[in-house]
Parts: structure tokens; sequence; C-alpha cells
């Protein structure tokens, strides 16, 4: 994560640890104080994280019951699923091209960008839809068993996730081509930047916890 | 088309319901009969529903606690009656299909639709004026916090004439919870009025802790906030950590009632247990989530009522902190009958102890700021003597029950009702009556009227004595909860007793309607012209009652604890600044009405499996929400002339009142947002 | 008066764990009190004392911090605790459900199934079997083994001392020992649905003899519980009268629990399953249910709390 995003929010994180609550907001008052709406994004992506962790929970405990039906070993296909992370994982990257190119202010390139990262995240979708699809035809879907159940709820929840953000990439494009880098295109595409790296980071323990260690 | 839904979803032969149903229909129809004709639905919903003010929708909060109250409280008398007349053969007048929907109904509105939205409206109403701010962090979500709650309070009430709620007990364990076991829409209609309030209220969580950290006036450090900001802050980090979790849980009975999955089912690797703990492990926090901003609130009375600072300022702040962490290792302590092992139990028994050392520290700091003071028994002390003596035996039923070999013969007894009301009553509902009575002013202009609050109180104090102490008895004779009818006739006295008591609280809170009703009435006799009616010593105390719409026409500079007691001390607490400067404000939205609207179309259209509805209501939900991202007039500005103009009136007031020191003239008008 | 004119049962064990609880709860109680009179009591006092209108009182305005007050009142209650710690600690284990109890007499095995809505006792060591009535014989510690076949219950007998849950595809444990004769109320004491306030029995302790006398009548009794008769009876019903079978299928019990693991089905509900499968099935085979759910250490006889029998490794 070396989004620049991140280390704004830094900044806000930094008020609240020294700042001790004196900060200018009420003074110069205008525009929104960016920082605030950083730190509440992290509140709630903290309040997500715990969502997954859940989820996760869940999984671990379920991961062996799998009441008769086919265990992770022989459904998952791993280099099927090394190939959506690697989409995942360039979304990012070209994310982060995004955000440099928002910083530097160039309009045109952060649009492409974003494009792109659209491109590849819709890509991860598609993957893990035709995926579900076929182990659902298979006759290992959600209904099979306990193990299954967890499996599609944790893995589809970060896809629903992940769908959600390319809602949002969909709209971020739009106002950006309407407005320009103003100050709040800038601050809900940072906030969506970090939305987008932190579907990242789960979606690495996702591929470490299920499929790998399913795989193994 | 209309999915499960047909005509026989409406309870024709219960006439209970349907008695109710037509005082809801005409009740409903003459207030909206009064309303048009009084021609109060602009003002109405340019004034209070499209605000976004906190002190607005912190009052809306309340007003639709106070109605599910009495919603949740028939529910109570119900059950309280049908337990007093169903001894040995008889079999009451509620039958069991009827009796465990209203028990369950009772649990799910007290605490998520009652006792949440009472505090979080406190919140609302308090900690801004507290810190010195000008609203909170996120004026809009939180207007959209509040409509999604509705949303779910809409939901619950629709359950009572459209189908019917969850018979399951207000956690839903499954597999009871389950298809199998559960297969009409009650669990559905519990799941999602849940969901949605549940996402209002983490929504609220975020935007107060941002608002308690970045919001302060300048000079507050963390050290100098007021005691109910602290408990705020830490009830709203509890929201945040707690609240995820109950989505989660939630999200997977629902998976396994519409998508056909095994989480908790008894088939095919499902794990019951599973669902038992992770509902806990919300649900404990959710006590302190209710109890500490009470604590909060009795902080701040108990020092204002005595005249002297809170005792151990400090301390009740670590007491606070140590009981919000602690807060999430104590959730076994609900189960220790499930077989864990010793070591298991004995851990959780005395996490769940040590959480009484800082509630007990907490007791004593009240007792010492009564020491030595000059304490006057207006209605919020009362409340609050009254919630420290009922708390103490709350407290000791309650590390009774840690012990997990005295849970074993007490667990699931009516004793463990009568623990919980013990602390919920004595803690949060007197807490809240308390804040009510004390922060009115602040609201309103106007104090209430302190022979109703009294006589209130009393019959609070004294209904819950009569209600709850023959359940403690009955909890040890072996009588368990939930039961609709029982063969041991020497239970019955104990029940009759019980019912009288829930009769008294009924008169309590009937004084308390008569109390706002004489209140109102009376609201010039009442009236609170110096804004600082019981000798407060926050911020909100400083300004105006009813605060003004902006709260502070110039942000305080904070350099003490108590900052508005040193400055009235120092003679400077009602300095006129020389100039005013203009003030940024949030712009009144529709969005969030909106969004909760089609926030009740999707959850209904999901209890029922309209699909295409569902579709609407979802579309309908991100669509506003997008639309409301594109709309760029958000905030204005307030003229410095025209603050100017509101302060000069303010002052006038106060230098008028300060001369004649009696209750003089007209009532303040309310200030109406520009 | 209240408390003193009536007989609480739960305070009036009728055996050796019942009894254990008590002082338990009455130790505890003791306990707690030494600092919550004083609260009550200071409270009233404090309130009394310093009305605003009683001006003799000292009024100390600026008054808010002494640190001796502080220390007191924070080690006062957490001594308390800690001494209640040690007792839980150690309660806990020696109260602990799953520990057999230590008894020259030989224990009788009952096996409990909750069911919609009523409770099914089977006896394997005399192949009997009733509903709604449980016979014991008194100073003769009973080992249940609980499982449910439907929702989850409780299994609780007030006078006789602790309850267990009762919960689907799993078996939970509970040793009691009644000391006097009698009749005692069992229930369930989790809701478990529509029937839940008729679900209780009549637990009977009685003499060795009287024992004996009752395993004969119950196994003079023609009905036979198997397959069919079994199904019949889990079928939801409520306000079921007492009935014995004479004649009870071998390994009925782990039928039951099997049948809500998955991997088998009805058919299979018994004859497969060895009675005597080991406890401590090995962890990988539980299919994760050792949520929170901890093995039991110390305690030879003590198994783990989860101990569902596996049909196929």
């Amino acid at each position: 994560m070396s989004s620049p995003a991140v280390s704004a929010s830094h900044g806000a994180l930094d008020d609240v640890l020294h700042g001790g609550g004196v900060d200018g907001h009420h003074h110069d008052g205008h525009h929104d104080d960016g920082s605030k709406t950083l730190l509440g994004f992290w509140i709630y992506l903290m309040s997500d994280c715990l969502i997954f962790s859940g989820l996760f929970a869940t999984f671990a405990v379920l991961a062996n019951a799998t009441a008769g039906g086919p265990t992770g070993k022989e459904l998952f296909e791993l280099p099927y699923v090394l190939g959506e992370t690697m989409l995942l994982l360039v979304s990012s990257v070209t994310f982060g091209m995004a955000m440099l190119n928002m910083h530097a202010g160039q309009k045109g390139k952060v649009l492409a960008w974003l494009a792109v990262t659209f491109v590849f995240g819709a890509g991860f979708i598609g993957m893990e839809v035709y995926e579900f699809a076929k182990l659902i035809h298979e006759g290992a879907g959600p209904d099979r068993s306990a193990f299954l159940s967890s499996y599609f709820t944790l893995v589809g929840t970060h896809g629903l996730h992940v769908t959600c953000g390319l809602i949002w990439l969909v709209v971020m494009m739009d106002m950006i081509r309407r407005y320009g880098l103003n100050d709040a295109t800038r601050r809900r595409l940072s906030c969506l930047s970090l939305f987008w790296h932190f579907l990242d980071i789960v979606w690495i323990c996702v591929f470490t916890f299920v499929y790998l260690r399913g795989a193994i | 088309m209309f999915g499960k839904l047909t005509l026989d979803a409406i309870p024709y032969h219960e006439p209970i319901v349907m008695v109710t149903l037509a005082a809801v229909l005409l009740g409903g129809l003459a207030t909206l009969a009064a309303l048009t004709k009084f021609r109060l639905w602009g003002y109405l919903w340019k004034e209070w529903f499209t605000s976004v003010d906190h002190k607005k929708i912190g009052i809306m909060y309340i007003i639709v606690a106070l109605v599910m109250l009495l919603r949740g409280f028939a529910d109570a008398i119900m059950m309280r009656l049908q337990q007093a007349m169903a001894a040995g053969e008889s079999a009451g007048y509620l039958p069991p299909h009827h009796f465990d929907q209203v028990f369950t109904a009772h649990g799910v509105i007290m605490i998520f639709f009652v006792a949440m939205p009472f505090i979080t409206g406190l919140m609302n109403l308090v900690v801004p004026l507290q810190i010195g701010a000008r609203d909170v962090a996120y004026p809009f979500l939180n207007s959209l916090s509040f409509w999604l709650f509705v949303s779910g309070v809409v939901l619950v009430m629709m359950s009572l004439f459209i189908g019917d709620f969850a018979a399951t007990g207000w956690l839903a364990y499954p597999p009871l919870s389950g298809l199998k076991y559960s297969p009409t829409v009650g669990v559905d209609y519990y799941i999602w009025s849940l969901q949605l309030s549940g996402l209002g209220t983490t929504l609220s969580g975020i935007n107060f802790i941002v608002t308690i950290m970045k919001m302060r006036a300048p000079g507050m450090t963390m050290m100098k906030m007021p005691v109910f900001t602290w408990t705020a802050l830490v009830t709203n980090i509890l929201i945040v950590a707690a609240f995820p979790i109950l989505t989660v849980t939630l999200a997977l009975l629902t998976a396994d009632r519409y998508l056909d999955t095994h989480f908790f089912t008894n088939e095919l690797g499902g794990n019951a247990m599973m669902y038992v703990n992770m509902i806990w492990i919300w649900g404990h926090p959710e006590v302190y989530i209710l109890i500490l901003p009470c604590f909060g609130a009795y902080s701040e009375i108990v020092a204002t009522f005595s005249k002297k600072p809170l005792f151990g300022y400090k301390s009740m702040v670590y007491a606070t902190s140590c009981i919000g962490v602690l807060s999430f290792v104590v959730w076994l302590h609900h189960f220790f009958t499930m077989g864990s092992g010793a070591s298991v139990n004995a851990f959780f028994g005395i996490t769940t102890m040590i959480i009484s050392v800082p509630t007990g520290a907490k007791l004593f700091n009240w007792l010492f700021t009564m020491y030595r003071g000059r304490v006057d028994f207006n209605v919020p002390m009362l409340w609050t003597v009254g919630f420290m003596v009922t708390f103490v035996i709350g407290g000791v039923t309650g590390v009774l029950m840690a012990v997990p070999g005295a849970d074993f013969v007490l667990h699931n007894s009516v004793f463990l009702i009568a623990h919980f009301h013990n602390v919920i009553i004595g803690g949060v509902v007197f807490g809240v009556f308390a804040a009510i009575n004390y922060w009115f002013p602040k609201a309103f202009g106007f104090r209430l009227n302190e022979f109703w609050g009294k006589a209130s109180f009393w019959c609070w104090l004294v209904g819950f004595y009569l209600a709850f102490m023959p359940l403690y008895v009955l909890g040890l004779k072996g009588m368990t909860r939930r039961m609709n009818h029982y063969a041991n006739p020497d239970w019955q006295p104990y029940l009759i007793v019980a019912a009288l008591g829930a009769a008294v609280i009924a008169l309590g809170i009937f004084c308390t309607l008569v109390q706002f009703y004489v209140s109102i009435r009376d609201r010039k006799k009442l009236t609170d012209p110096s804004g600082d009616p019981w000798g407060g010593r926050t911020l909100e105390w400083a300004i105006s009652s009813p605060a003004p719409f902006y709260n502070f026409a110039i942000v305080p500079q904070i350099r003490e604890l108590d900052q508005f007691w040193e400055d009235k001390q120092n003679g400077v607490a009602y300095v006129q600044p020389a100039k005013y400067e203009a003030i940024h404000m949030p712009r009144n939205t529709g969005v969030g009405v909106v969004m909760g609207a089609f926030g009740t179309v999707l959850g209904f259209a999901l209890v029922w499996h309209i699909w295409w509805l569902a579709a609407v209501g979802l579309l309908g939900m991100i669509g506003a929400f997008i639309a409301r991202a594109y709309d760029n007039d958000i905030d204005y500005w307030v003229p410095a002339e025209e603050v100017e103009k509101i302060e000069r009136s303010r002052h006038a007031q106060l230098k008028q009142f300060q001369t004649t020191q009696v209750a003089p003239v007209a009532a303040p008008s309310r200030q109406k947002v520009a | 008066m209240l408390l003193s004119g009536c007989n609480m049962e739960v305070l009036t064990p009728k055996g050796d764990i019942g009894s254990h609880e008590k002082s338990l709860i009455l130790i505890a109680l003791g306990l707690m009190a030494i600092v919550a009179i004083p609260v009550i009591a200071m409270t009233l006092w404090f309130a009394w004392r310093y009305r605003s209108s009683n001006k003799q009182a000292t009024y100390a305005p600026n008054w808010s911090h002494s640190t001796k007050i502080e220390v007191v009142v924070w080690t006062i209650p957490a001594i308390i605790i800690v001494i209640l710690a040690v007792i839980t600690w150690t309660s806990s284990h020696a109260l602990d459900p799953y520990k057999p109890l230590e008894s020259e007499a030989k224990p009788v095995t009952v096996q409990v199934v909750s069911m919609d809505w009523k409770w099914l006792f089977v006896y394997p060591e005399y192949g009997v079997a009733s509903v709604n009535e449980l016979v014991m014989p008194v100073d003769r510690p009973v080992n249940f083994q609980i499982t449910s076949d439907s929702v989850m219950n409780a299994f609780f007998i007030p006078q006789l001392g602790s309850q267990i849950y009762a919960m689907a595809g799993m078996e939970t444990k509970l040793h009691l020992i009644a000391r006097e004769q009698g009749t005692y109320a069992g229930l369930s004491s989790n809701f478990s649905g529509e029937g839940f306030s008729d679900m209780h029995f009549k637990a009977i302790a009685t003499s060795e003899d009287g024992f004996k006398d009752w395993i004969a009548k119950a196994k003079a009794t023609q009905a036979t519980l198997d397959d069919d008769s079994y199904k019949a009876l889990a079928q939801p019903s409520e306000k079921v009268p007492v009935a014995y079978y004479g004649n009870v299928a071998p390994n009925l019990f782990v039928g039951v629990i099997n049948k809500h693991m998955g991997e088998m089905s009805h058919d299979s509900m018994h004859g497969e399953m060895p009675m005597d499968m080991p406890h401590d099935a090995p962890q990988d085979s539980m299919q994760g249910m050792q949520m929170d759910m901890h093995h039991n250490e110390g305690g030879d006889a003590v198994s783990s709390n989860i101990t569902p029998a596996k049909a196929e490794k």
C-alpha cells in the first residue's frame, strides 16, 4: 500500500493522536475537512474488516464440515484462482497509477487508469462468477455442506464488495469527467483507493487461507 | 407477483391483534387528519424530517423510542397478565403461538427500538454541545442513520398486522430460528428490521467517533472531555467493534433461510453453537453500549445537583475504558451450560467478575460526589439515587451468575430475567429518564414539570421492585423463562404480584406522558431564560435554551475540565463578544428519508420474497445515495449579521433575567433553521 | 417475609451437586454483601445527610479528589473479586457437569433425548426406555448422556443441581446423584417452540428396590422402541403422557446423534455404531464443533464435551 491516500490519512490519525482536537475546522469551515472524512473512512474499513473476520472465523470453524461432500482439495483449481488473484493485484497497481496522476493533476490520465482498473476488476468478478457457476453446476453449491456454505459466503462477500467498488469506480469516473479534480472528487477518490487496496488485502487472505490451505 | 404475500397474512382471527390494528389505523388516520388540518406537513418535512441538525435528529430518536416504549410495554403487560393467569389447568388468554411472539417482540423492541434510540438520541442531542461543535462530523449520514432505524421500526410494527413476528426469543437461536422449525415470515421480519437499524447504528457509531476525535473545541484535550462525552466515545467504539459481528451473524442466518446454506442447521455439518457464540460476541458489548452513556449521564447529573465537581474524574474515565475493553472477553458467560470445559467456564466467569471492579469504583465515585455536597433532589437526581441503590442489587445478582457453578442452577430461569431487568431498568431506563429530565430544557427551552416527574419516578421504582423481586424468588423456585403456562400453583401468587408491579410501572409511564403534557401546557411558567437551569458545569449550559441551530456563535476556548463552571466563577461566562463571524452550516436534505423509505420497501419485499420489489428497494437506495453524491449544494453560510441578531436577543434576555432573577417574560421563540 | 415463608427448590437441594451449588450461591452472596450493603447504606445516608436543605452538613464545593478513597474503592472490591475468582476456579472444576461423581456405588447410565416436546430416557444397561418419567436410585450416581433430536433444549432438575444443553448432532454430559427419595420437577429450561411449556417430566428418586421394580415394570411393557416407533415418537407432540418401552433397539442413542451429523442417512440409524466408541474422537473428525468448546483437562474419565461418533473416517 504505497498509495498517497494512505499517507494523507496517516496525517489524519496524527491529528487525532497529537492534536487533542485543536484543529482549524471551525475557522476555515467552508470545505469539508478531508482528514475528517479519511478518519471516518478508516473506521468504516475497520468495521468492514470485522465483518470479514467474522466470515473467516466461520470458515475456519466449518472448513472440515464437508458432510461427506467434496473437499477444497477436490474443488479448487489453483492456477485459475491465481489468475483471478493477478487480475485483482494488477488492478490495485493501476489504481495506484490513477492516484499518482490525481496528485499530479492529470485528469485525463486519471480517467484512463481508472478505466483500466475497472477492466481488471470486472475481469476478476467475471472469473469469480464463472467459478461459482461451475461449482454449483457440479453439485458443489452452497447448499451441499457447511464447508461450502462458508466458502461461498466468504468469497461471495468479497465479490460483492468488489462489485460495489466497481459501481463506485464508474460514478467517480463520471464525476471526474464532469467536475474535474476538485477537493470533493479527490477526497472521494482517495477513499475509493483505500477501499480498493483494502479489498486486495482481504483477497490475499482469502487466497491464502481458503484456496492455498484448502488445496494443500 | 407478490411472493409469499396473500390476504391470509393478515391475522383476522386474532381479536387482540385486530383491535390493536383498528386502534392504530384510527389513531394514525386522526394524526394524519390533524397534521393536514393544521397544515403541519410542510413544517414537519422542512424542519424535522429533512433536518440534519443533530439536536432535532436526537429529539426524533427519543420520540420514536418513547412510542416504541409503549409498544414494548404493552407486550410486557400481556406477558405478565398471561403468566399471572395461566397456573395449573388454566391456559391463560394467550395461546403459545401468540405468547411466543409477544416475548420475542418485547425483547427485540425494548433493546433495539427503545433503549438503542434513547441512547443514540441522547448522544445526538448532547455530545456536539458538550464538545463545542456545531454539528456531528457527517450530518447527512446522521440523518440517514436515523431513517434506517425508522425503517427497522416500521418493519417490526408491520409484522404485527401482516404475517407474524419471530417466536424464537429475542436472540433467535438456531436451529429453532431456521427455516425447518420457523417456516413463517416471523424470523425474516426479525432479521431485516435488525439489519436495517443495525446498519444505521454502525454508521452513527462511526459518525460519533469522528465527531468526538476531530471536532472538540480548541483546548479540549481528551482528559478535559466531559464524562458523558467520554462514555459516548467508548460506547461508539463498542458499536463499531460489535455491530459488524451482529451483521455477519444475522447474514449467515439469512443465508440459511434464503439460500439453503448450512451454517446453523442440524444437517450437513451446520453448527448452531457457532451462532450462540457469535450473537453473544455482539450481545455482551451491546449491554455496555446501552449502559455506558447512562453512566455518563448519571455522572453529569450527580455533579451538577451536588454542586461539586465529579469525584475522581480520571478514575471514572479509566473505569469506563476498562469496562469497554473487558466487555469483549466475557461473552461465554451467557452459556456456561453448553458444556465448555471447566477452565473455559471459569476464565469467562472471572473476566465477568473483574468488570464489577471498575463498575464498583464508579458507584463509589458517585457516592463521594454527593459527599460534602449540597444535593438538590430534582427529578434527574431522584432517578440517579434510585439507580444507585437498584443497580447494586443487579450487580450482585450478575456477579453471582458469573460463577459457573451458581449459573448451572440459575441459567435461563426467571432469576436471570429479574437480573437483567434489574440492570436494564435500574440502569438504562432510569438513566434515560434522568437524562431526559436533565437535558430537556436544552432541547426545548423549558423545564419538565417536577411533580409529575417525581410521581413517575416513584411509580417506576416501586413498580420495578414489585415486578422483579418475585421473579428472583421464582427463579430460586425453579421457574424457567418463557413459559406460556405452568403446572406448579405455588408460583401463581408471585406472578400476580409481578403483574401488579407491571401495572404500577404502567402508571409511571402514564405519569411521564402527563408530565410532557403538563409541561408543554405550562411551558411559559417553566421557561429556562438563562440556558442554565440547574447550575450546570459543562459547555451545553453556556448557550441559550433551546440551543440555537448553530450551537455556538463563537467557538469556545477550553482550559479547564468544567470550563463553563470556571467561567461562571470568574464572571466571564456571559461576556458578549465584540464581533461575530459568518457560520458555515450543512443544508437540510430529504435523501435520508428517501433512502429509509426504499430500505423499508427492500426489507418488506425480502420478508415476503417479492423479488422485483426488493430490486426496486435496493436500486432506490443506491440511486438516492449516488444522487446525493452529485448534489453540490449541501451547505451554506449563516451571515454574521444574522448570528449577531440572534445572539443580541439572547443577551438581552439574559440581562433581563439576571436583573429580575425571577422566571420572566415569554418563552424564547424557537429558532428555525434558515 | 416472602423469602422465608416459601420453599425455594434450588435452595433445598436433594443431591450432592445441588448442595454444593447452594452453598456456592450463599458464599458468593455473602462475599458481595461486604461491598453491596455498605454502598446501599452510604447512598441513602449521603443522599439524606447532604441534602441541600441541611445547612449543618459540611459543604466542600471544590473537593473532587482523594487518593486515599480512590485506593480503597478500587482495592476492596478487587480483593473480594480475587477471593471470588479463586472460589470460581475451584468450584468450576469441582462442579464440572462432565466430571463423573466419586462414589462406591455403581453408576446408572441414562441417555436423554430431547424431542419436540417431550423427553425420552433410555436405560442402555437395562434395555428399557421411558417418556417423560425419569427414575433413579438414590445414592447411586447417574451418568446422563444428553442429545436433542430437534432444536436446543436444556435438561434440568432444579433440586438435583446443574443443567446442561441438549443439542442435535452432539452429546453433552451431566452427572448427578440424589440423596433423598422423592419426586422432583424436571424440565427444559431453554425455549424450544410452541410446546415448550409442557415439556416437563417427573424425576423420581427411589430406593434400590423401587428402581428394580420400576425397571421390571418397564421391561414388562410390550412396546418396542425401534426405528419405526422412534419415528412416530419423534413427531412433534405436546403434553405427552408417561410411556414405557420394554425393548429398545441397541445403539438408538448414537443413531439419534449421527442422524444430525450430515454423512449418515436416516436409514442407517442404528446397528452400525458401536456403543462404546471412544469419546475423545480425534479433533478433525468433530466437524469443527470444538469452537470454544475445549477439552477438559484433568479427570481421567472426563472426555471431550462433544463426542459425536463418526461413521466414516
